[in-house]
């Protein structure tokens, strides 16, 4: 456990106009690492990964990435690093394989073709290699620019929400890779509204308002929480979940496919609390142990602004 | 590791292969490129070789005679002038003025006696020059009838060294008489203006406004690489765009080249380059195409009528002629027209070669500051 940190930095601030969009961030990622980056939409991930690969200036901060400054450095730290941008920002008006081909002679990718044609064939894009990118459906779009970001064998991946809106099969692979990748020594930070993979992350961090709320493994984030978690299950639980939420003790109340979950760290008060709701209601409930959802909704709900950035 | 930020030959050819491709996919703009010398260039062309007939020409007899007489039945029978009558010398100005002749031809006193002395006598002609293009052919009749019509006549002795009469054209309105050859040199210096300036303009905002500049940052390109990448093209556009230029009105409307072909072309590149490193500081200051478009036309305007082109430099006020003088433009209008027209050499057209190339370097120095590095 005692890898070489491929990310080292404290202390990032970065602000857009008053707006405090990244607040003293401090992070550290192993090397050989999967970590994974979650928080609510504008909470700030996108703007964090984008001053990890020098795409933006920090107001204030410091720090290394792989072991360069990630301030000064920016220039010897972009030929290592494989940067997946949110939004699809290959060349839409050229095609899958004249892209491929143009991200591979902008980092002097060894024997080009080659590198290429077996990117392409391992997409199973050959044959539609001269399609223009922009023609291409949304997961698709995600895949080539996943394949186009990993053509240069990166030290470091800084994958920013990869798998939008790609399929469970796709996807899958998709992780197979990062895990394979990983094995392999490539560091990885991912962002993802995704439960399950966040799971396969080795190491979280979570983000709200920019501020960092827990970083951890996923069992280190649900037990430094203290939460304490009742499933409740049986007919008529619809409507149910507003009443829960106004209970005193329970924090958190959201439903779970054909269950609901409630918790709170209040242990006695949660429980004393749901068992005179649901008295008198022909439904079962019993302690589970807090799921990395629960938490993360845990995490969610307590943040003050989940849309915007900073109110001074 | 190595040195990094050392200007990579085989990156720069990436982005070279990449603007080619993108360029060619784009139709609109391939249009504009072909599409804009061309129409420009038969739009004035059909100034320049629009030939009208039947201009109405009044006739101020002075000295009525023999010579005087065939020489307006000539006119009349060339078909270029039609003769509406006889008028006083006073009238000649309100005529012209309000337009209701084109041309007021002057036999004056002694007209007569001076030819037969060949004295070469003056025949004074007041042309309407508001439109000097539609003047060329009248005006190079008058010179062929005064020919025909002079010397046969006269006997061999008495017959004049060329020119048999004293012809004086006074373009009233437009006093530098601004000639269809004026015209070549002039569009070549507009259209490279606006294509080049604009082009370039809009290919740094375009990256921006796909978000693929997001993409292009996080490779190791330099931006000089991917500035020069991106001007290239655009340099061998605007040569072909000339190219098109001189071959079209060399063959549409038989204008030659008297100077040094080298000479034009090496002055095309280096104009070519003040408006492209203009166009590239345009586009790293705009946040998006439409504010690149809209410094393009505030500076576009200027350059039309402020260079000369519109009008005559040197009837321009001071003020005027001192903004027209910071224009590249301006002076490749005056350089173009030196080697086109007067077959000008490099030494005579120096001082319009300097402020362009002063003017390049002051745009280069702002654009490689405001080159964004970053998102932010
Ligand atoms: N270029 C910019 N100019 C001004 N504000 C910006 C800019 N980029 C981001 N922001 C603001 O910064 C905040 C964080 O944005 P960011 O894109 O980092 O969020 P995110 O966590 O990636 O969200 P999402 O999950 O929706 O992708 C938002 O409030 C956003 O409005
Ligand atoms: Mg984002």
């Amino acid at each position: 456990m005692d890898a070489p940190l491929a990310i080292d930095v404290s202390g990032l601030n970065k602000h857009f106009g008053d707006k405090h969009v990244v607040k003293n961030l401090a992070l550290q990622v192993r090397e050989g690492e999967i970590f994974g980056f979650l928080g609510p939409n504008g909470s700030g991930k996108t703007t964090s990964i984008r001053l990890l690969c020098g795409l933006l200036t920090p107001d204030s901060g410091r720090g290394t990435c792989l072991g360069l400054d990630v301030v000064k450095d920016s220039a010897r730290i972009k030929p290592q690093v494989g940067y997946m941008t949110q939004r699809f920002s290959l060349w839409d008006d050229l095609s899958i394989e004249e892209n491929l081909d143009f991200i591979a002679r902008m980092f002097g990718v060894a024997d080009r073709r080659r590198a290429v044609t077996r990117t392409l064939e391992e997409l199973g894009l050959a044959s539609r290699r001269r399609q223009l990118a922009g023609t291409l459906s949304g997961g698709w779009k995600q895949r080539l620019a996943l394949a186009s970001c990993l053509l240069h064998r990166p030290r470091l991946l800084l994958l920013d929400e990869p798998t939008a809106g790609v399929d469970p099969k796709a996807r899958r692979d998709f992780w197979e890779e990062i895990h394979h990748l990983s094995a392999s020594g490539i560091t990885v930070l991912v962002s993802t509204h995704y439960m399950d993979e966040a799971e396969r992350c080795h190491r979280l961090a979570y983000l709200s308002c920019g501020q960092l709320l827990a970083s951890g493994t996923a069992e280190e984030i649900v037990s430094s929480l203290r939460l304490n978690t009742w499933e409740i299950s049986g007919h008529k639980l619809h409507g149910l979940t507003s009443i829960l939420r106004q209970l005193p003790g329970v924090e958190m109340a959201a439903s779970f496919g054909t269950a609901l979950h409630a918790s709170g760290r209040d242990a006695a008060l949660l429980q004393t609390s749901l068992e005179r709701a649901l008295a008198g209601r022909s439904l079962h409930m019993q302690p589970i142990p807090p799921s990395l959802e629960d938490a993360f909704i845990h995490l969610m709900q307590g943040s003050q602004d989940p849309y915007g950035g900073n109110r001074h | 590791m190595g040195r990094f930020s050392t200007f990579s030959a085989a990156r720069w050819l990436g982005i070279l292969i990449k603007e080619f491709l993108q360029l060619k996919r784009d139709r609109l703009t391939f249009g504009m490129i072909v599409g804009i010398p061309i129409i420009q260039l038969l739009l004035f062309g059909f100034a320049i070789n629009s030939d009208p007939r039947n201009l109405p020409t009044a006739v101020v007899m002075a000295d009525p005679g023999p010579f005087a007489r065939s020489y307006v039945a000539a006119m009349e029978n060339s078909s270029y002038f039609s003769i509406v009558g006889s008028i006083d010398a006073r009238q000649a100005d309100e005529l012209l003025d309000e337009g209701k002749v084109k041309f007021v031809v002057t036999f004056a006193p002694g007209f007569h006696r001076d030819l037969a002395r060949g004295i070469s006598p003056a025949l004074l002609v007041e042309a309407d020059a508001t439109d000097p293009m539609a003047m060329g052919g009248a005006i190079s009749v008058l010179n062929q009838l005064g020919l025909q019509v002079f010397a046969p006549d006269l006997p061999g002795f008495a017959r004049p060294h060329p020119p048999p009469v004293d012809l004086r054209i006074h373009r009233r309105y437009n006093p530098e008489g601004l000639t269809a050859y004026n015209v070549v040199p002039g569009l070549m210096g507009v259209i490279l203006t606006m294509t080049m300036v604009l082009m370039t303009g809009l290919a740094m905002t375009r990256e921006r406004e796909r978000g693929t500049f997001e993409n292009l940052l996080s490779t190791p390109a330099t931006p000089l690489e991917v500035l020069t990448g991106k001007i290239i093209p655009y340099i061998i556009i605007g040569l072909l765009q000339v190219t098109l230029i001189l071959t079209a009105s060399r063959w549409i409307f038989d204008i030659p080249v008297l100077g040094s072909l080298p000479l034009l072309y090496g002055m095309v590149l280096l104009f070519i380059c003040a408006n492209l490193t203009l166009g590239i500081t345009f586009s790293s200051i705009a946040r998006n195409q439409l504010q690149s478009m809209q410094m393009t036309f505030f500076f576009f305007l200027p350059s039309i009528l402020l260079s000369g082109f519109m009008f005559p430099f040197q009837a321009m006020p001071g003020w005027a002629q001192a903004i027209g003088n910071i224009l590249p433009l301006t002076h490749f209008l005056a350089i173009a027209r030196g080697i086109l027209l007067k077959g000008s050499g490099l030494a005579l057209l120096w001082p319009h070669v300097w402020p362009i190339l002063l003017f390049t370097g002051a745009v280069l120095a702002i654009g490689s500051k405001t080159y964004r590095r970053t998102l932010d």
